[in-house]
């Protein structure tokens, strides 16, 4: 047994013995599911009692799945029965309402889907489904995934956990606070600036974002088509090896998709991390981070190395063009996906005369005013005079900023570096500036940019007892080192639950 | 709004393309947000990037290209379903104009 | 300045649909005629989440079209979003390519005018891109049906190097001839799968540059195009000669009053914001797929052209008219390689066959027989076997009733007699009855020869071979 990273001699948290069903992780369900110890409906049971108990103050859900789900676990008990079960089999799973389900409403916590009813899974979904996943609902998100913080929903805020005040952080934070909140035992998401990572930090649970093309984006609603990347949320880091084994692969509806084989994450868990070079940028410790941040990170950072690892100072120094580029980009690339929604074919339709006021109207009705300033920035970027300056030298600097780490993977193996500046922040209190609420992604973004993996887990709490995420950064397909990094940080750390 | 970077009228023809009709509330408010951020990307300006390709994709490329076989069969109710107006197998919209 | 002294400037624009089995980006049937939105899927609906996926033979069409066409082939091409609104434009961008299409350059050389002189219209490029919906106007709204969202589409620009009506016909056909050659479209304008825009302006005789010009979109006709070019270019005349200048528009055609209109639109040029397609990787090209596609190309009609003048000696009109398509030349092509007499070969496609093909409006399989049974035909008449009046006795009698040569002659009692000695107890017997007659040709009246033959022939039902008629007669009055 590795040596405790923290040193606090706490017991690692797969050792303590759950009183709940749904406090389970997916390893240890995967196990008593196996054994025939609970069923799969014992467990969803639980979980949607949970959903029904807290989710009314939580808000992680916009639409909850109780009857197929149960159904789901019928049919999953059966094929657990025969002793032939992949992993996620009985498994409940959340998943965040920008995923094409059939026959399940799919918002994009919008007003302009509100009614929309795919007649198609998504890639993922349908991969899960064969496994014999079971999913409990579709959860909230900030809307069309633009936003740091779930409060962009044009349905509801999601709430922290940890803090009820407080938010999850987004675009994911439905997902985030569901499974820090035990109400499904993992949930998927979706990344594009670190709608992942973000979350996962401020709500305490293990979140990451694959390198671009590892996971199919066919049926995930696109927001930035060069960025966004499918990811998993749960309780540890075993967990997020499982259900990426089940996810990633080769997609023949997405050109996209990389047909690389996808190694056994699960097997890569080691435990070692001796050797192992560590690269931590300066750039990603600036004025006005959160105190109790850098000393959290800097310590992680200083346990690994007492176990071993070699920890070598780097520099990324485009770092701070990163929003910038971003913010171009990505809107750029959402202006075009986004106009589709024009009350034709599907979705909201406001009455108009003619066709132009149709457009206008239902648009103007359906997009929430964070959607509309990004799309208006978008199309700027990308308009009769503006490309040149705007969208393509963003790309530009892109390039830049993908060299700054292919450099720094010379030098080491991974990258640590603090997920956010600062822990969750209090519901309504960056909703003034957005750009204030951009920089919430400075730690973030760089890795969707240059399109490497990215995972953020917990590494400690603040005086408030909110969660502190430690994020690190692979090469290109270097999925396995970071997820054996995190591992072994994981297996002397003790997390702790939401009081809710 | 600041003046220097975006224009009332620029906002209004930015919205025009998107087809977002704003309201004059929205027109001040994203036009002022609009400026902010433009400033801010001003950043960018800084970096001499006249000898740097840029980066449209990041990744592996997956499968090019499909062979040329119908795989799909009709299904017209099936995409009709979520139409906001239809008529027969027909979306319906209103009037077109150019 | 009189008209005469102007030249038109024209450059054209084609978009055809390319003849895959699916969709450009989905697996959608791509082809013609079905129920409203029934060849319809989530992809080529632009629902959200979607994503597309290249349909292989596209590239591979679009690639012989520009090899066709002597165009280069570009080693990385790319997709780009081409971003507007309208109803029948799902995804409210259409996936097009702007800055690297997949063939640059090119020419297509016109066939050869009356006078032997060859022309060369340059491309500018070839690209791909998919086609939009259609919408159906009715009052007060429209009905939009995406069968035609996202089939495949190659736009085809030429060079302004036009200089007329007449030109601009003779460009469209070599190139449609092509495109129905090598199988990468099928031409029917009437149904929209081949659509033209046209770049007209004109200029003083012997200038260079170049006047502004008129775009007038959408001519489904080769006479539309006749008509507009002879309409714009005199307009164009007109507003100059009276002290105006042309201004850079968009125009319709109207086929009723056969003039050209300014669009109702905004007479600024679309903002279409393209940039690079996020969702669709370069199409990578190398050498030994552009070799691999050469190779499996069928033969152009030029090489054709030339080969069948030098081959068959055919005159140009008749390389002309055998060549015009795929089907009358490789039916040709089978009846000519199994007779002696390639010319007759030519004459009897090129009137008997086509005429069939012609009136039946089916293809050649359908309304022909099979090239192997004209040959046959063909080749009784070489050998004297039938005549060729009775050759299209049993022409008809085949396209009529099918059945192959042989027997259809055979079961109309058509064959030739050919028995010199049938044929001479024949002559004997008519000149024998006819003695006067006979008296009247040996004192010089040679006119009565012919009364002989046709005597000698009705005896014979018709069925006697002529030569040797004419032959033994001669002996047999000669005395």
């Amino acid at each position: 047994m590795p040596p405790a990273i923290n040193g606090t001699g706490a017991l690692a948290q797969n050792q303590i013995m759950p009183s709940e069903l749904n406090r389970l992780t997916i390893a240890e369900a995967r196990d008593r599911l196996r054994r025939r110890a609970i069923s799969s409906r014992e467990l969803t049971r639980d979980c949607l009692d949970r959903i029904a108990a807290i989710d009314s103050k939580l808000g992680a859900f916009l639409t909850i799945s109780e009857h197929a789900a149960l159904e789901q676990a019928d049919a999953a008990d059966k094929r657990l029965a025969t002793g032939d079960a992949p992993a996620l089999c009985g498994i409940p799973i959340g998943v965040k309402d920008v995923f094409a389900t059939r026959g399940i409403r799919t918002t994009c916590a919008s007003r302009i889907l509100e009614n929309f009813v795919p007649p198609f899974d998504a890639t993922v979904i349908e991969r899960m489904r064969a496994d014999g996943a079971v999913f409990v609902g579709k959860t909230n998100m900030d809307e069309f995934a633009m936003g740091s913080s779930t409060e962009n929903s044009a349905y509801k805020p999601t709430r922290n956990p940890y803090d009820l005040d407080r938010v999850p952080g987004g675009s994911s934070g439905g997902s985030a606070a569901a499974v820090a909140a035990d109400e499904c035992v993992a949930a998927l998401g979706t990344d594009t600036g670190g709608s992942i990572r973000l979350p996962a930090a401020f709500c305490g649970v293990v979140g990451m974002k694959p390198t671009y093309s590892r996971v199919s984006r066919y049926g995930v609603i696109a927001y930035a088509s060069s960025l966004d990347q499918v990811g998993p949320f749960t309780k540890t880091v075993r967990d997020t090896a499982i259900v990426m084994n089940a996810i990633a692969g080769g997609d023949p509806r997405d050109s996209t998709c990389s047909t690389r084989a996808v190694p056994d994450y699960e097997g890569a868990l080691s435990g070692e991390v001796k050797g192992l070079r560590i690269g931590v940028p300066k750039e990603y410790f600036v004025d006005g981070m959160q105190p109790e941040v850098e000393r959290a990170v800097r310590a992680a950072i200083a346990g690994y190395e007492r176990t071993g690892a070699v920890i070598v100072p780097i520099s990324l120094p485009h770092t701070e063009y990163a929003v910038a580029a971003y913010y171009l980009v990505a809107t750029a690339e959402a202006s075009a996906n986004l106009a589709r929604y024009d009350g034709v074919r599907y979705g909201l339709r406001v009455e108009a005369d003619d066709n132009i006021t149709l457009y206008n109207r239902t648009r103007a009705r359906g997009f929430g005013t964070e959607v509309k300033r990004r799309i208006m920035l978008g199309t700027f970027a990308l308009s009769a005079g503006y490309y040149d300056a705007y969208y393509l030298k963003a790309q530009k600097v892109r390039t830049l900023i993908r060299r700054d780490f292919e450099k720094a993977f010379a030098d080491c193996d991974i990258i640590a570096t603090p997920t956010t500046p600062a822990t969750a922040f209090k519901i309504g209190e960056k909703t003034a500036d957005p750009l204030q609420m951009y920089l919430s992604d400075i730690f973030t973004i760089s890795v969707n940019l240059a399109g490497l993996p990215g995972l953020a887990f917990p590494c400690g709490y603040d005086g408030h007892g909110l969660p502190i995420g430690l994020q690190l950064i692979g090469p290109a397909f270097g999925e396995e080192p970071i997820l054996r990094a995190a591992d072994a940080w994981e297996r002397s750390f003790t997390p702790r639950h939401p009081a809710l | 709004m600041s003046a220097k970077i975006i224009t009332r009228e620029q906002v209004l023809h930015v919205a025009e393309l998107a087809r977002i009709e704003l309201s004059e509330e929205e027109i001040e408010r994203l036009g002022a947000d609009l400026g902010e951020m433009l400033e801010y990307v001003e950043k960018l300006g800084q970096l001499d990037t006249s000898a740097v390709e840029p980066t449209f994709q990041v990744g592996d490329p997956g499968v090019l290209t499909r062979p040329d076989v119908v795989t799909n069969e009709p299904a017209p109710e099936r995409m009709l379903a979520n139409a906001p107006d239809r008529e027969g197998a027909y979306f319906k919209v209103p009037k077109i104009i150019e | 300045m009189a008209a005469e002294n102007y030249e038109a400037v024209i450059g054209l624009e084609v978009h055809t649909h390319l003849l895959t089995r699916s969709k450009l980006f989905c697996g959608c049937s791509a082809g013609f005629g079905a129920g409203p939105n029934d060849n319809v899927c989530p992809v080529c609906m632009g629902m959200p989440g979607v994503l597309p996926v290249l349909n292989e033979r596209a590239v591979e069409l679009a690639i012989r079209a520009g090899l066709a066409a002597h165009a280069e082939i570009t080693p990385l091409s790319v997709f780009d979003r081409k971003s507007y609104f309208y109803p029948d434009l799902p995804k409210g961008y259409q996936v097009s390519q702007y800055d690297l299409p997949i063939c640059r350059g090119g020419y297509i050389e016109l066939p050869p005018a009356a006078d032997g002189a060859q022309k060369r219209v340059r491309l500018v490029r070839i690209h791909l891109e998919e086609d939009a919906g259609k919408n159906i106007h009715e009052a007060g709204a429209s009905l939009v049906d995406f069968n035609r969202s996202g089939v495949p589409l190659v736009e085809i620009v030429s060079e302004p190097d036009i200089r007329s009506a007449d030109e601009a016909v003779a460009y469209l056909r070599e190139l449609r001839t092509l495109l129905l050659y090598l199988e990468a479209s099928d031409g029917k304008m009437e149904e929209g799968s081949f659509r033209c825009d046209v770049n007209v302006s004109v200029r003083p005789h012997g200038t260079e540059k170049f006047g502004v010009r008129t775009e007038i979109k959408n001519l489904n006709s080769f006479r539309y195009v006749e008509k507009a070019i002879a309409y714009e270019t005199a307009r164009q005349i007109d507003l100059i000669e009276s002290g105006g200048t042309v201004a850079q528009e968009t125009h319709l055609f109207d086929s009723e009053r056969e003039e050209t209109r300014p669009m109702r639109s905004k007479e600024f040029a679309n903002d279409y914001r393209y940039f690079p397609e996020p969702d669709l990787p370069p199409i990578r090209v190398g050498a030994d797929m552009v070799e691999a596609i050469r190779a499996a190309m069928p033969e152009l009609p030029a090489a054709r052209r030339a080969r069948y003048a030098a081959e068959f000696g055919l005159t140009p009109y008749e390389v002309g008219v055998l060549t015009q398509d795929r089907e009358t030349a490789e039916y040709f092509e089978v009846v000519a390689a199994a007779v002696e007499n390639r010319k007759a070969a030519a004459n009897w496609v090129m009137t008997e066959v086509l005429r069939v093909v012609r009136e039946s409006g089916k293809s050649f399989a359908v309304a022909a027989p099979p090239p192997a049974e004209t040959a046959a035909l063909m080749r009784m008449v070489e050998g004297s076997k039938i005549s060729l009046t009775a050759a299209k006795t049993a022409f008809a009698a085949m396209v009529k009733a099918g059945g192959g040569a042989a027997a259809t002659v055979e079961s109309l009692g058509l064959a030739q007699v050919s028995d010199e000695a049938e044929i001479a107890a024949a002559c004997e017997r008519v000149l024998g009855a006819e003695s006067a007659k006979v008296a009247e040709y040996r004192a010089g009246r040679d006119k009565l020869f012919g009364f002989f033959v046709g005597q000698v022939m009705k005896a014979m039902g018709g069925k006697a071979n002529p030569k040797i008629i004419n032959d033994i007669l001669r002996r047999q009055l000669a005395g």
